[in-house]
């Protein structure tokens, strides 16, 4: 689908008609040959094709990463879109001195994606920890270094910016002047603005086929198909909001699990979410990933999905004509099937917390940590009062064709006394509402043992006081 | 110092494959590949695909004009397949079009009809079809059979061991450019520049020297482009002469999955007999090698296990069969340790379930047995400058092993489900091709007249760091700023009869030719030296930093000024030299000899921790002393056994290849097939190099680097298991790597009951 498009590219100004159905990637590399941003895997699972993208938002520029690769074209829009290319100056960059310091490149094909990540962690973060430069390069992937020398980079990179600005409140002028940027970075919000202004002027909107959220489900499993189809964006309907109304949360359809994941209603209600969030995608793919998107994938795996079922979240769905609402629980019909028409959008989601004391705990296993897709994954959502739980809801990914709310499991649950042998009782019922089965995430008999076992970790996490931990592991 | 490449790597400036910038007219080819893993080609039509609009040609093996093969050590494997296919993402056809888009869209229009045969892809189940790539070959030293009645213990058991993925980041590709006189030029992404010259030329019915190949960098390789990047270049050589245009194929990462081998899954069988006091008297193992459907490299592969079936011990009676077993899988390839790593699994499995037969710690059988000067290897090698106990002591003590084993105990008893395990690795790694053949390279020097210096050789660099080695040994022999050495790319024009960069040898034998042809320079500038300054001998004649020194005092001669006086004088200023390893032969009638150069020793030490809830683990710590010889460059090997030690744990714990029983690959892209990422490396990494290691046959006493390290991940998998074991007895538990969190997890808990919906 050719549609104009105006952005700056590192220090260039871009405007035109394209096919903004592509990816950014492929405008990187192929149209404007700029080869230092790499492709390897084309699915957002390796991070060599990491650029920035920023953002005018309460009018500064905001910058985060995503895997080129995967992100759509029409998604640059008036933006900033930085590659290896938009931060290399005459002299190093400290993050690409440290890197040689430490001899922490090899075959150097992961090198530039790795630049970008802890780059954009200097320019938006003030005081630095080596944890979170860790977590900033968690979507990237080197096969040579065993990251060792990597993150002795990340570890004199920080040092040294720290020492030589012992308050960290790094200013863009300050990071030009530590030369992490270059000079004309200055301008760029100046130049946003007025493309911006531009856009404004012009925009009208157009018919499209396919509705994209992030894009990160669909350029991974029909790419083909995507990039020669018109394409809308959720990321125009509305500005991304979370917010509490009365009792409830409400939360715009386009949310990323990055903005859900930082924002201070989950730190405020879950915060141990906040953290094992970290276990969902990587940074770059939280940047994107949008929780309809999630939802409406219909993966039976979905992380942010399954978090929601044990929520009782439910949907509001919009045609553009009318709206109604669905219980997330009942949205999904079969494999794949699911209680919308084609052209519903899900404007909003939103559920209760008005349940007192409660406590909510995710539990996710996959083959590896970080940046995989769970084999089994569980949510437990827990209202109780003095050891007697009120109300429980359990859901369970990758144990049936839909992701799954332990309907009989959370009923029985709910009005008992937690101790061991109650769990044990609850973990038949378990049994009897799943039907795994056996692909290249796990057996059947290990998604039926693991469930089990995340849900007495559910107990072990949550009431570590009121349960015989020896007896029940 | 770092590797030449980095400034450029950091900067995104270094170029691959996929980033030149293309003659005008190149043409661009994608691969239509069989989707079934065993049958008859019944009919094919490749017509639709050649009316796709921009399809320039499709190609099949009916348009070789040379010899339609490719294997290299036997020659069973076609470029296109013919009228067979016998794995899932064999070649058989190639399309050319404008764009690589337009190529893959005309790659679904082409028909095809298969009569399906039957698909084998366990090892075990060829052996018993008579399904074998060659006949077995055993080794052995004294006779096992007389020896089980005198052991106290004598043990049997199975183990299965998982292939690897290379996943190196670049995929395979070439680019092949028509030359004058019909010649080829072919750009390629490949460890072995000569296989794709030499394979080029048969598929084109061409002299060698029509055709030049030209490799600048690769993306890394692992062992994955020595043999398997050559049908890659080929077909691109194939497509440019056919069309007289230039072409460029680079796979696309799932095709590289589908199509190119791994490192070879075995499954093997072992006997261990052993007394009391923990010396092994005998020891006897069968490997049973998942080759795949042709021979690529297997017969050496496994050559190179029964090499180290012993590891680092001395073993009085052994006796060790390899037989590599044809299934229809994607030839599984060279991979960083080239079988070794498969062969010391299984004897560190055998020595593991003995010392807990006879409840004596593991480390006590393996220090009993570490071999020391004086011994022989099994296949007849004396040992000499062994540093296998000096290396396993230091890490012992260096390291504190009892106070560290202390502290385990003391956490496994405080917490309830979280447990810590600890094991040891010696790791011996024999260093030299062991085709001996192939133990040989060359060097070509230029000194310019501004004192700068190229050197080429056949080495390949690949992220290892050899152009940076060998910059620093050239600059050294000449006592120059290193700044002055330029490695260029290798080209079999100016190395000819190239051995490819693998067996950790490409510092070694590159590095020793450069030293010799660097030396024949200086020798000249020497001798033009003493006329200049009007004194007799050569050999006072020293260079210093760059200045020029007779008899210990310095002279007014720079080494700038001195290269410009020799050249004037007419004296070259180029050098080809020639370096062959010494002293290593093998006969393979009676399968004894003494095949390596030297050995590369080193202890690890890895504790692991498992969430025995969960079935989770992590690597808490690894702790190595390693024999690096002098280290010619610290920075390089560092980070060569840092990431050696990573990959090794990865395929060991999470690297799973995953077919079903057609022969399809399930782990097929980078969501489902995990490499280590940043937070499943060891929390804590560190390397002691071992002092006093010299060695006479690397260049300044260096030792090779790129495979030993990779080993030392095997102490990660017993660790896992030992902390198992911490939780509830796992003895008798099946041996299988790698040890995924579902096969810690159903280790360790019943399976539930339930009347099973099997679906
Ligand atoms: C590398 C990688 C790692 C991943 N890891 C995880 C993980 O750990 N856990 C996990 O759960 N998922 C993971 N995913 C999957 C993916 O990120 C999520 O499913 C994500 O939520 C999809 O959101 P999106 O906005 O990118 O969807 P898109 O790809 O844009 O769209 C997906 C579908 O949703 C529809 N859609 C999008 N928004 C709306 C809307 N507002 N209304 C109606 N329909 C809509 C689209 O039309 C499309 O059909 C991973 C993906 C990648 C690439
Ligand atoms: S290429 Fe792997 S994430 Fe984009
Ligand atoms: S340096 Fe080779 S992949 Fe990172």
């Amino acid at each position: 689908m050719q549609e104009k498009l105006h952005f700056v590219l590192n220090n260039e100004e871009i405007s035109g008609e394209f096919n903004v159905s592509s990816t950014l990637l492929s405008f990187i590399r192929e149209t404007k040959k700029l080869t230092g941003t790499k492709l390897v895997c084309r699915e957002g699972d390796c991070g060599a094709c990491t650029v920035l993208v920023g953002e005018l938002n309460n009018g500064e520029v905001k910058y985060k990463t995503v895997t080129s690769c995967i992100y759509p074209l029409a998604k640059v829009n008036g933006k900033h879109i930085v590659t290896i290319e938009g931060i290399n100056g005459v002299e190093l960059t400290p993050v690409q001195n440290e890197f040689v310091n430490e001899g922490a490149t090899q075959c150097g094909f992961c090198t530039p994606g790795f630049i970008m990540s802890l780059t954009w962690y200097l320019i938006t973060h003030t005081n630095y920890t080596i944890e979170e430069a860790i977590n900033a390069l968690g979507g990237n992937i080197c096969r040579c270094t065993g990251y060792a020398s990597i993150i002795r980079s990340a570890e004199n990179v920080i040092k040294s910016l720290k020492d030589g600005n012992s308050n960290g409140g790094e200013t863009l002028r300050k990071l030009i002047k530590l030369n992490v940027l270059p000079e004309y970075f200055t301008d760029i919000k100046i130049r946003l603005q007025q493309i911006n202004e531009k856009i404004a002027a012009e925009t009208d909107s157009k018919p499209y086929q396919i509705l994209v959220g992030g894009g990160t489900d669909l350029y991974v499993q029909r790419f083909d198909k995507v990039v020669k189809s018109n394409i809308g964006l959720t990321e125009h309907l509305s500005k991304a909001y979370i917010r509490e109304d009365g009792n409830l949360i409400k939360i715009s359809g386009n949310m990323t699990f990055e903005q859900f994941k930082e924002s201070g209603i989950i730190k405020k209600y879950f915060p141990r979410l906040q953290q094992q969030l970290n276990l969902v995608a990587s940074l770059p793919i939280r940047n994107s990933a949008t929780i309809s998107g999630n939802i409406v994938n219909a993966s039976p795996i979905g992380d942010l999905t399954i978090i929601l079922l044990a929520l009782d979240a439910s949907l509001i769905l919009s045609d553009g004509k009318n709206e109604r609402k669905v219980k997330l629980k009942d949205f999904y019909k079969g494999y794949k099937l699911l209680d919308k028409s084609e052209d519903e959008i899900i404007t909003e989601i939103f559920f209760s917390l008005d349940f007192g004391n409660h406590n909510l705990n995710f539990e996710k296993v996959s083959k590896r940590t970080y940046l995989d897709i769970a084999s089994v994954n569980s949510t437990m959502f827990i209202a109780h009062s003095e050891g007697k739980i009120n109300l429980c809801r359990i859901s369970a990914g990758g144990v049936a064709p839909v992701p799954l709310l332990l309907k009989n499991t959370s009923e029985f649950l709910s009005g008992k006394e937690i101790g061991n042998a109650v769990i044990e009782e609850a973990l038949e019922i378990v049994q009897s509402e799943i039907s795994p089965i056996s692909d290249v995430r796990g057996s059947e008999e290990y998604k039926r043992l693991l469930l089990n076992q995340l849900i007495k970790a559910h107990f072990i996490e949550l009431f570590p006081q009121s349960v015989n931990i020896a007896e029940l592991v | 110092m770092n590797n030449t490449d980095t400034i450029k790597h950091v900067k995104g400036e270094s170029l691959f494959v996929d980033d030149f910038t293309l003659h005008e007219g190149t043409l661009h080819a994608a691969v239509f590949d069989s989707t079934i893993a065993h049958g008859k080609i019944k009919r094919l039509d490749v017509s639709k695909a050649l009316d796709f609009s921009g399809v320039r040609a499709v190609l099949t093996s009916k348009d070789i004009p040379g010899e339609n093969q490719i294997g290299n050590i036997i020659s069973d494997e076609t470029l296109l397949a013919e009228d067979e296919v016998r794995f899932i993402g064999e070649p058989i056809a190639l399309i050319i079009a404008d764009t690589a888009e337009i190529a893959r869209s005309a790659r679904e229009k082409i028909e095809i009809e298969f009569e399906e045969l039957p698909v084998i892809i366990n090892p075990r189940e060829a052996y018993e079809k008579g399904n074998l790539i060659a006949a077995p070959v055993t080794f052995s030293m004294g006779d096992v059979d007389k020896v089980w009645d005198e052991c106290d213990l004598v043990l049997e058991d199975k183990v299965e061991i998982g292939g690897q993925e290379h996943l190196y980041l670049e995929t395979q590709g070439a680019i092949a450019i028509p030359t004058e006189g019909g010649g080829m030029k072919i750009v390629s992404s490949t460890q072995s520049p000569t296989a794709v010259q030499r394979v080029a030329a048969r598929i084109l019915n061409l002299p060698m020297h029509k055709i030049e190949v030209d490799v600048l960098r690769l993306g890394g390789a692992f062992g994955g482009k020595e043999d398997q990047a050559t049908a890659w270049a080929v077909m691109t050589a194939l497509a440019a002469y056919k069309l007289g245009k230039p072409v460029k194929l680079v796979l696309q990462r799932e095709e590289d999955l589908r199509m190119t081998g791994k490192r070879h899954p075995y499954s093997a069988d072992f006997k261990i007999g052993v007394n009391t006091e923990g010396k092994i008297l005998a020891y006897e193992a069968t490997y049973y090698q998942n080759a795949g459907a042709v021979a690529d490299l297997s017969t050496a592969i496994l050559e190179r296990t029964l090499f180290h079936a012993t590891n680092s011990y001395y073993i009085p009676n052994v006796k060790a069969t390899g037989i590599s077993c044809r299934t229809n899988l994607p030839p599984n390839t060279a991979f960083r340790g080239f079988g070794g790593p498969q062969g010391m699994f299984v004897i560190e499995s055998a020595i593991h379930n003995a010392a807990r037969k006879l409840n004596i710690p593991v480390y006590e059988i393996q220090r009993k047995n570490l071999i020391k000067d004086g011994d022989k290897f099994y296949y007849g090698q004396q040992i000499k400058n062994s540093n296998a106990q000096r290396c396993f002591n230091e890490a012992v003590t260096e390291f504190n092993l009892s106070q560290t084993e202390d502290e385990i105990r003391k956490f496994n008893s405080s917490n309830h489900y979280v447990k810590k395990g600890i094991a040891l690795m010696p790791v011996c790694f024999g260093i030299s091709f062991t085709s001996s053949f192939l133990n040989q390279a060359s060097a070509l020097v230029h000194v310019y007249t501004d004192g700068s210096v190229s050197v080429s050789t056949a080495a390949i660099e690949m992220g290892q760091g050899v152009n940076q080695k060998i910059r620093n040994v050239v600059a050294n022999t000449f006592s120059i700023n290193v700044s002055r050495v330029k490695v260029e790319t290798t080209n079999t024009t100016r190395i000819a009869n190239t051995s490819p960069t693998a067996a950790s040898s490409g510092a070694d034998l590159n590095g020793n030719a450069a030293v010799i042809a660097s030396k024949n320079i200086l020798e000249r500038l020497k001798a033009h030296a003493v006329k200049e300054i009007g004194e007799s001998n050569p050999d006072l004649v020293e260079i210093k930093n760059e200045k020029i020194f007779y008899d210990g005092k310095p002279t007014k001669l720079t080494w700038e000024e001195l290269v410009w006086k020799t050249y004037f004088n007419r004296i070259s200023l180029s050098s080809h030299a020639y370096y062959a390893t010494p002293d290593i032969y093998f006969d393979r009638k009676i399968n004894q000899g003494s095949p390596f150069a030297y050995h590369v020793y080193g202890t690890a030490i890895i504790v692991s921790k498992v969430d025995c809830l969960r079935g989770r683990y992590e690597i808490e710590s690894v702790n190595v002393v390693h024999d690096f010889g002098e280290s010619i460059d610290t920075k390089i090997d560092l980070g060569q056994v840092e990431g050696g030690i990573v990959q090794g744990i990865g395929w060991l714990t999470v690297e799973e290849l995953v077919q079903n029983k057609e022969g399809k690959l399930l782990s097929n892209s980078l969501s489902t097939y995990k490499v280590p990422d940043i937070y499943s490396i060891p929390k804590e990494m560190k390397i002691l190099f071992l002092k006093d290691s010299k060695n006479k046959y690397g260049p300044f006493n260096s030792k090779a680097i790129g495979e030993p390290p990779f080993m030392y991940g095997i102490a990660a998998y017993f660790s896992i298991i030992n902390a198992m074991n911490e939780f509830r007895d796992n003895s008798g538990m099946e041996i299988s790597a790698p040890i995924t969190p579902e096969k810690v997890l159903l280790n360790l808990h019943q399976p539930v009951k339930t009347e099973s919906t099997a679906r």
